[in-house]
């Protein structure tokens, strides 16, 4: 029993060690996206709430515990309180099997990649379910879209995994990232990064893929019924996804938590950090695309994911196998 | 010139171009201001809040002649008056709803003393619709407020009406 109950509570310390700055981070990374957007348009942004305005996101999120959960009459009452709680939830445990350092994971799995992926899809469910139980017009046409859309996308960021697990020879987090200690795979499989980098605009509907909701269209998608607490939950678990999908970008392109240059002034810095730095780059990119892309039409964005992305990953495929096979480099377990 | 077009798109050029644009203008000057700390500039003929004026002497500048009521378009204006001891005749009660006003600035220009004016001032919000039925008390009040700036708004617009 003691032992049960020590295991218990080692593992919670373990989870909340990882889960609170998360929170924390995804908190800040709101007001990093808001600051970006507005300089890049010659705005000041969030700046008064605390120093530079840090604490923004914190002043909403007091709002927003404030506010009055509103539930329509004719929504599906069970689904339309589960929808954010599962898009929040699903965003934070793919976090678990993400590796900051060499021992410093929560699960070191064997199957990480797999995992991430597998949880990353079910991500749709949440929009999905929100959508469809608001009994509504315009959460509904945001949900249908947004399924269309994480589907299709889905698809050619697996095969662009299947690029990277070629080279590595392992579907562990840890032993992808350890094998860019020679080269990171962002300089042979470049045109799978920026195919990875777009489709992970799509997977987290985020400009110029915000269809599932967008505000000129459809007021605001499926979050259109959306008020307080539940709104808030939703939102987190979208930037929570936004940087979920940076870190799984800088862990199969960008050498994960493995500093750039194994010297001294580089490696004197622990290696979380460098993951840390490279999830900010990526999203900091994500933030500028938003501010300066207008939106994708639907069905360009169809044509875009099957027609270009679909067809581009599945030959590159064949190109790294190849490769991998003609000059004997295929890694071997 | 369909092929530079499919290497433009290849190379993402148009998005780099675009990309280094934002983050060129992104360090340049900010054209927004930090608003309530720090306040855009406004013309001396701005109509914001209502106020009535005294003579320097503390007369009340108004006559009751009703113009500004008899002008407003929304109807905003109730004025009664009586007549002094001393032959003169003044306002018993001069009301301005707020909310029906549309800041057309007609009553200011129908009056012929100058008594009734529109301020700068544009932060008079309140939290319940009663603070905004603005009596005689009030508009009075806000004329000593705000005397020195409205007398130099009307000065600076003399030459223009």
């Amino acid at each position: 029993m003691l032992e049960y109950l020590n295991f218990l509570f080692s593992e919670t310390y373990k989870i909340l060690f990882l889960l609170i700055p998360i929170l924390v981070s995804v908190a800040m990374i709101v007001w990093l996206d808001r600051r970006v957007w507005a300089f890049v348009q010659k705005r000041r942004g969030p700046n008064v709430v605390g120093p530079f305005g840090l604490l923004q996101s914190l002043a909403d999120a007091l709002k927003y515990i404030f506010k009055e959960i509103i539930i329509p009459a004719s929504s599906n009452k069970t689904i339309f309180i589960l929808a954010p709680i599962v898009t929040m939830t699903l965003a934070l445990v793919a976090w678990a099997v993400i590796p900051f350092g060499k021992n410093i994971v929560l699960s070191d799995i064997n199957v990480g990649i797999l995992y991430l992926f597998a949880i990353s899809s079910l991500g749709v469910y949440g929009i999905i379910m929100g959508g469809w139980a608001s009994n509504s017009k315009y959460p509904f046409l945001g949900s249908i879209r947004s399924a269309a859309q994480m589907v299709s996308y889905e698809v050619s960021i697996g095969v662009i995994i299947i690029n990277v697990l070629l080279c590595v020879g392992s579907l562990n987090l840890n032993d992808i990232v350890l094998a860019q200690q020679k080269i990171w795979f962002i300089v042979p499989l470049f045109p799978m990064f920026i195919i990875f980098f777009i489709s992970a605009l799509a997977e987290t509907n985020r400009p110029p893929f915000d269809l599932p909701e967008a505000e000129a269209e459809l007021v605001a998608g499926y979050q259109t019924e959306y008020s307080g607490m539940m709104y808030a939950m939703f939102w987190l678990g979208e930037y929570a996804n936004i940087l979920l999908m940076c870190a799984m970008g800088s862990i199969l392109f960008l050498g994960g938590w493995l500093s750039p240059i194994e010297a001294y002034p580089f490696n004197l810095i622990p290696s979380p950090l460098w993951l840390i730095f490279k999830i900010l780059f990526l999203f900091l990119l994500f933030s500028l695309v938003k501010a300066i892309v207008p939106r994708y039409r639907y069905d360009q964005l169809m044509r875009l994911g099957w027609k270009i992305f679909l067809p581009l990953s599945l030959a590159w495929v064949v190109l790294t196998s190849s490769y991998l096979f003609y000059f004997d480099l295929l890694p071997v377990n | 010139m369909k092929i530079v077009r499919l290497l433009k798109t290849i190379f993402m050029i148009d998005f780099l171009t675009g990309l280094f644009i934002a983050i060129k203008e992104s360090f340049k000057s900010k054209k927004t201001i930090n608003y309530p700390f720090e306040k855009g500039e406004i013309s001396p003929r701005f109509r914001g809040e209502h106020a009535l004026r005294r003579y320097p002497n503390g007369e009340e500048r108004c006559i009751a002649c009703k113009l500004c009521e008899a002008v407003c378009p929304a109807q905003a204006i109730t004025i009664e008056s009586t007549e002094r001891e001393d032959g003169s005749r003044k306002t018993t009660r001069y009301d301005i709803d707020m909310m029906k006003c549309i800041y057309c600035g007609l009553c200011e220009e129908s009056c012929p003393v100058d008594a009734i004016v529109q301020g700068p001032n544009f932060e008079f919000a309140t939290e319940t619709r009663e603070e905004l039925y603005y009596n005689k008390e009030k508009l009075l009040d806000n004329g000593d407020r705000w005397e020195s700036l409205l007398a130099a708004n009307i000065k600076a617009d003399k030459p223009y009406r």
